[in-house]
């Protein structure tokens, strides 16, 4: 009788350990998985990080990413505290991006440099807030409108802000479409976002192509060897896509590295969001300054673009300016949309995918650039 | 009375067409949807006025330049 009360007890365990934190955690987790399940909202990452989250939080199932000995605190330490996760899924990205209508028109880099501003006024911010450096840049490079570069920064400076940093990124990855439209209406006219602009459509040698990956590699990497992992990941993708003799190499990369590296990272993520350590003031104002980082990048994209029509004489449509960030390719749509809506004649597609894969380059490089300073200045990762 | 021609502006697949020959349409309707770089694109009216002929049809790989629709306003 005593050995079946005691299974009886043994059994509602997790309840008796179950705390408010925990709860409004699992809460929270069920919430993700209604917006990617229930309205289809970013559901390859929001399923794997609401589960996480759940499997996480219960108690006693040791399946928090801070457990130690536990499943995911094995992927969770081999594969983000390596960085293996960011670095792989930049692998995948690489191979499925087209640089064509980049390198088509270069001239839309220069809006891919300009979509990283918001890093830098929001890395100010934070510090102003009281942030110590490392916690600071990883808060900043949200502004970079990329989870993967995200991820690289903070769990190599600042493990503790991981979950909010990454689901921030994310969140405002998505959130592309809804934050910047109304930026871009109040910093342009109509008159302004009507400019008409040729569709531009132009095809690149298959040879500059494959020289592209392998120069922009080698050059980027030179002027930002911190960079490195990302940078030679995301032109190993694509050498692989444009060299056209390694299908099969394309194929995984693309397909199983991407999609398994991306059920894993948000797994990991979503299962590093305890209670303890998401619940706090810290989280809120990760977002907020994340909010301001990637309201930012458009606002300084935004006056580009009105330069650039201004030296163009009215050829360059200033919209184009919101494009550089490097949600991709969430805020190419976003430009062509709001053109077409000022202009139906207007198709900004093709111009506006070229500052998007910009804007891919430019994150990377503006993570680098950031890592630089504070190697620079003999500043290590929080312990 | 004048005629504008809706030109295909990128490489792509005709997903759909929304209009046909004899419809009117107001300015900013849609004529067809283009997709093109893994995104599917309206394709809009430019004009209020009347189609006076379709060039394509779903499932149709287009190319810049090729003629969509015909518009008379």
């Amino acid at each position: 009788m005593d050995a079946f009360i005691d299974a009886l007890n043994s059994l509602g365990q997790g309840f008796m350990n179950l705390t408010w934190e925990a709860a409004v955690m699992i809460l929270i987790g069920c919430v993700l998985l209604y917006l990617g399940i229930g309205r289809k909202i970013e559901p390859l990452l929001l399923v794997p990080i609401g589960f996480g989250v759940v499997l996480g939080n219960l108690p006693l199932a040791n399946l928090g990413a801070q457990d130690q000995g536990g499943v995911i605190n094995l992927l969770y330490t081999a594969g983000i505290l390596t960085e293996i996760f960011p670095v792989l899924l930049f692998l995948g990205l690489g191979a499925m991006i087209d640089f064509g209508p980049m390198l088509a028109n270069p001239v839309v880099l220069i809006f891919g440099a300009a979509g990283q501003f918001g890093i830098f006024i929001t890395l100010l911010l934070a510090l102003g807030l009281g942030f110590v450096e490392q916690e600071a840049v990883s808060i900043a490079v949200i502004g970079a409108c990329d989870g993967p570069t995200a991820i690289y920064v903070t769990s190599k400076y600042a493990r503790e802000l991981l979950p909010a940093v990454s689901i921030a990124a994310y969140s405002y990855m998505a959130l592309v479409p809804i934050i910047q439209p109304p930026i871009m209406r109040g910093m342009t006219t109509r008159k302004e976002r009507e400019t008409p602009m040729a569709a531009g459509e132009k095809q690149v040698s298959q040879r500059v192509k494959v020289l592209f990956p392998i120069i922009a590699g080698i050059a980027t990497i030179l002027i930002a060897p911190m960079g490195a992992p990302l940078m030679g990941m995301l032109m190993l993708g694509n050498l692989l896509k444009e060299s056209g003799v390694v299908g099969r190499l394309v194929d995984v990369s693309q397909n199983t590295i991407a999609n398994l590296v991306t059920l894993l990272l948000g797994l990991c993520i979503g299962a590093s969001m305890l209670g303890g350590n998401f619940l706090t003031w810290d989280t809120l104002l990760v977002f907020a300054l994340g909010f301001i980082a990637i309201s930012m990048d458009t606002v300084f994209g935004m006056l580009l673009g009105k330069l650039m029509r201004v030296l163009s004489k009215g050829k360059i449509n200033p919209l184009l300016g919101a494009a550089g960030t490097s949600a991709f390719p969430m805020s190419a749509r976003v430009v062509q949309k709001e053109g077409q809506r000022a202009n139906p004649r207007n198709f900004l597609l093709w111009h506006a995918i070229g500052a998007n894969t910009g804007g891919q380059i430019g994150s990377v490089m503006a993570a680098a650039v950031m890592l630089a300073v504070l190697s620079g200045l003999g500043i290590g990762p929080l312990a | 009375m004048a005629r504008e021609t809706i030109e295909v502006p990128i490489t792509g697949k005709i997903i759909s067409v929304a209009v046909k020959a004899g419809d009117t349409v107001k300015e900013g309707d849609v004529i067809c949807m283009l997709e093109s770089m893994k995104m599917e694109n309206p394709i809009l009216s430019p004009v209020d006025g009347a189609i006076v002929e379709i060039g394509v049809e779903p499932e149709q790989v287009v190319k810049p330049g090729e003629k969509i629709a015909v518009i008379e306003y």
